[in-house]
């Protein structure tokens, strides 16, 4: 659905540069690109025109007309103008001493309040802070037991030496909606609750509801005058459409919020919103939501939104959530075995199963440059890879250790006790004998050496195999039908 | 679906913000004819609704043509525009399916927050309306709360539900639901799942692992997959729409959140490039807001505020 900006921009202006000199009138045009991928990443019209006219005068200035490489050029000024306009960042949580500090959570419905706070309290909890989480959202059935489910799972199973609980009063619920202030009340009395208990830091936990909703903000504006708050979060749906706009600046007018956080930044969204909400609002975006697990809270890399609109991969996540499952102890241990060639079987399985506890391949692909375009419409099958730890969890301890063991009858019982046949061990057999004669070679020599490893890798690899791995789609039939053609082969 | 509140002054109150965004500022458009500057002011307020690039492309190009042609000179833009919009979602079946032999199996799906739990209330209420017994499942054993969130539906309602424990497996919760629907001898048999982001694809397979299971148990089941969007999400929803059809195989968009949204115009992009109908919108908290989508009377409550 969404072809790679920096590719049209590089082939659009290469185009171009040709044929002679670019023009003004050029750079203007390659701009209808810049507009159409930033209206697909759901920034707000208005910003986008603005924000073009403005990459336009930068890259006149730049002189980008008379460079060697205008695309790359473009893209450079592109992407910097979108760091720029998200930046400056200060993640984090101010906190006042002496305490309680009173953070207040406001948002629209289904925005992810509720789980926004136990995340939060999570990231405090890791810092050594006293936490409570205040259920002041009556509005939605039962808000409150999930404020409180939240608070005891984050207590019990969060990092760190912190202390989570919650401050609910559930029979006020039925008041909600009869008696104005009820929500207000509630909020009052959590905040004195925290102080009478030492507290560091309490979260009040608001109803969410349309920002066009004047009740709402009433209340929103009397749990503010009543607790005074020292710091209030916005909280934002990272896939919100053109309304961000909107609802950014009726939550920042009534309310001076201090910080935003977007959430579900798991999902695929080009997060256009970051742009729209920090160029409306001015209020720096604090921190990101990106899983369904209370430690999925991140602080904001304004240069990873912009390679996501931009598609040009995010290879700093990659390398962070590697750092998260390999120790280096780890790492300096596998890189002596390839450069002796003498991993193993097990090996190979320990380190293809950290690499997959990193999420899944598609969306570990997807992170490099450049492959996110062209993995767009294939399909990784991460069962592919059950199978070859299916295969290799068959074989004995002594297989596993010297794999040219595998004769005839070892390759058949292996297939059998992995559920798979033959032909697919025996395909795993030679890519692992590859894989180590190439990662020798690779520690061994010089730079010409490993080009020699690439080659042969490139081109001893196995197209069909490549193929099996991506799946359903039209890959896989292409697959089959080219596995067929080496049986015929033989 | 005749017991909806299907007229047009509730829809046009429930979409009131939807027109103040496209409708006032089409307001002022009012007698303007078609020519090169009316199509650019009316290009940006689609962009601004949330139509997307893809659609607002077509509708405006074709107005384009239509100048440089030299047609339609005096005609009203607005007039071409309210055409234009109600062509695009023309001839879709947009009513339930309901299976000849009960119980009908309706399976209701969407990324987290979109309002799946609200939405399968207002279902489940329209539904008892029509005289239909309805049974809910509470097969979003995930979020903490979740259950408890419909059941408290339910007692408000007073339709029955099957719950599972959180943490229980959501496909055999619906096995179980699906065996007292039958049992029961109920009409209609209602799911409501966890959100998921479909780009967990685990999550997707759990889906699909769901759907099975309904099948299994009920012949033709689910006989309604209907995907809740949000419409204040903006072109992301596409992409859920594609993932969660490539996954299950939706028949019918649940359009919630419409009167929260100051737009609508993702409408035009989910029936234009994705192609599925949207069959029911929510345009408010209460249980009784759920209208059948008609697109006569989006269109009109969009455009006719302005034109009339």
């Amino acid at each position: 659905m969404f072809e790679s900006l920096s590719g049209k921009l590089t082939g659009t202006l290469r185009n171009l540069s040709g044929r002679g000199k670019i023009s003004e009138s050029n750079v203007r045009d390659s701009m209808v690109e810049v507009r159409k991928a930033l209206l697909d990443a759901d920034v707000h019209v208005d910003v986008v025109t603005d924000f073009c006219e403005e990459v336009v005068q930068d890259a006149l200035g730049a002189k980008v007309t008379t460079s060697l490489k205008p695309g790359e050029e473009m893209i450079g000024i592109v992407n910097q103008r979108l760091i720029d306009l998200m930046g400056p960042v200060e993640s984090g949580v101010m906190l006042v001493d002496p305490g309680p500090t009173i953070v207040m959570m406001c948002g629209l419905q289904g925005s992810g309040k509720t789980t926004t706070c136990g995340k939060l309290a999570a990231y405090l909890k890791a810092r050594g802070k006293k936490v409570s989480l205040v259920a002041a959202d009556l509005q939605r059935p039962a808000a409150v037991e999930q404020l409180q489910v939240t608070a005891n799972d984050v207590n019990e199973n969060a990092k760190g030496v912190g202390e989570v609980t919650c401050y609910a009063e559930p029979e006020k619920c039925g008041e909600y909606g009869t008696a104005t202030g009820v929500a207000v009340g509630v909020c009052k009395r959590g905040v004195k609750h925290a102080r009478k208990n030492k507290v560091d830091v309490v979260i009040l936990d608001t109803a969410g509801r349309l920002h066009i909703d004047d009740e709402l903000m009433k209340e929103l504006r009397g749990v503010q005058s009543m607790t005074t708050p020292h710091q209030i979060f916005l909280v934002v749906d990272a896939m919100i459409g053109q309304d961000a706009v909107n609802a950014a600046s009726a939550f920042h007018t009534q309310l001076a919020v201090d910080g935003v956080i977007l959430t579900k930044f798991d999902s695929d969204t080009r997060g256009g919103a970051a742009l729209s909400v920090k160029r409306v609002t001015g209020v720096p975006i604090k921190f990101v939501g990106t899983g369904e697990k209370f430690d999925a809270l991140e602080e904001f890399h304004p240069e990873r939104i912009a390679s996501r609109i931009l598609g040009m991969g995010d290879v700093v996540s990659l390398v962070e959530k590697a750092q998260e499952e390999f120790s280096e102890e780890d790492a300096e241990n596998i890189a002596q075995k390839m450069a002796s060639g003498t991993m193993t079987v097990t090996d190979f399985i320990n380190q293809l199963k950290s690499i997959r506890r990193m999420g899944p391949m598609k969306s570990l692909l997807g992170m490099l440059p450049g492959v996110g375009a062209a993995l767009k419409n294939v399909q990784v099958d991460d069962e592919q890879f059950d199978r070859i730890e299916a295969i290799a969890s068959s074989m004995t301890k002594k297989e596993k250790n010297d794999i040219k063991l595998l004769g005839k009858s070892r390759i058949k019982r292996i297939a059998k006790g992995s559920g798979t046949n033959p032909s697919e061990v025996n395909r795993f057999v030679k890519q692992f004998d590859m894989m180590k004669k190439m990662s020798k070679q690779m520690a061994g020599g010089g730079l010409g050496s490993k080009m020699g490893a690439m080659k042969d890798l490139a081109g001893g690899m196995d197209p069909a195999s490549m193929a099996g791995m991506t799946g359903r789609g039209s890959t896989k039939t292409k697959s089959n039908k080219q596995r067929f053609k080496r049986r015929k082969r033989k | 679906m005749g017991l909806f509140r299907a007229t047009v002054n509730a829809l046009r109150s429930g979409l009131s913000r939807t027109r103040s965004a496209l409708a006032t500022p089409l307001a002022a458009m009012r007698g303007r004819t078609i020519d090169n500057d009316s199509i650019n002011e009316l290009e940006r307020l689609l962009l601004s609704s949330d139509v997307g690039t893809t659609t607002t492309d077509a509708i405006v190009n074709e107005l384009r043509d239509a100048v440089s042609r030299g047609e339609k000179q005096n005609r009203d833009i607005l007039e071409l525009l309210h055409d234009q919009l109600v062509n695009r979602l023309a001839n879709k079946k947009r009513t339930l399916a309901i299976a000849e032999r009960s119980p009908t199996v309706i399976l209701v799906a969407g990324v987290n927050g979109v309002g799946k739990t609200t939405s399968v209330a207002k279902i489940g209420r329209a539904l008892r309306e029509e005289n239909r017994s309805v049974l809910l499942a509470a097969a979003d054993t995930f979020r903490a709360g979740a259950v408890s969130q419909l059941a408290t539906w339910s007692e408000r309602l007073g339709i029955e539900i099957i719950k599972g424990q959180q943490g229980a497996d959501p496909a055999a919760v619906t096995f179980d639901a699906a065996e007292a629907a039958i049992a029961r001898s109920a009409d209609v048999l209602l799911i409501d799942t966890a959100g998921r982001l479909h780009t967990q694809e685990p999550l997707m397979r759990q889906l699909e692992k769901i759907k099975q299971v309904t099948s299994k148990k009920v012949d033709g089941a689910p006989h309604e997959v209907l995907l809740v969007l949000d419409a204040t999400q903006g072109q992301n929803t596409l992409v859920q729409a594609k993932r969660f059809s490539e996954a299950i195989d939706v028949t019918g968009i649940f359009l919630a959140k419409l009167d929260g949204t100051a737009r609508g115009g993702i409408v035009f992009a989910i029936e234009d490039e994705i192609g599925i109908p949207v069959k029911l919108i929510g345009i408010g908290e209460r249980p009784e807001d759920v209208e059948p989508f008609d697109p006569e009377v989006f269109v009109d409550a969009l455009i006719n505020e302005a034109v009339s």
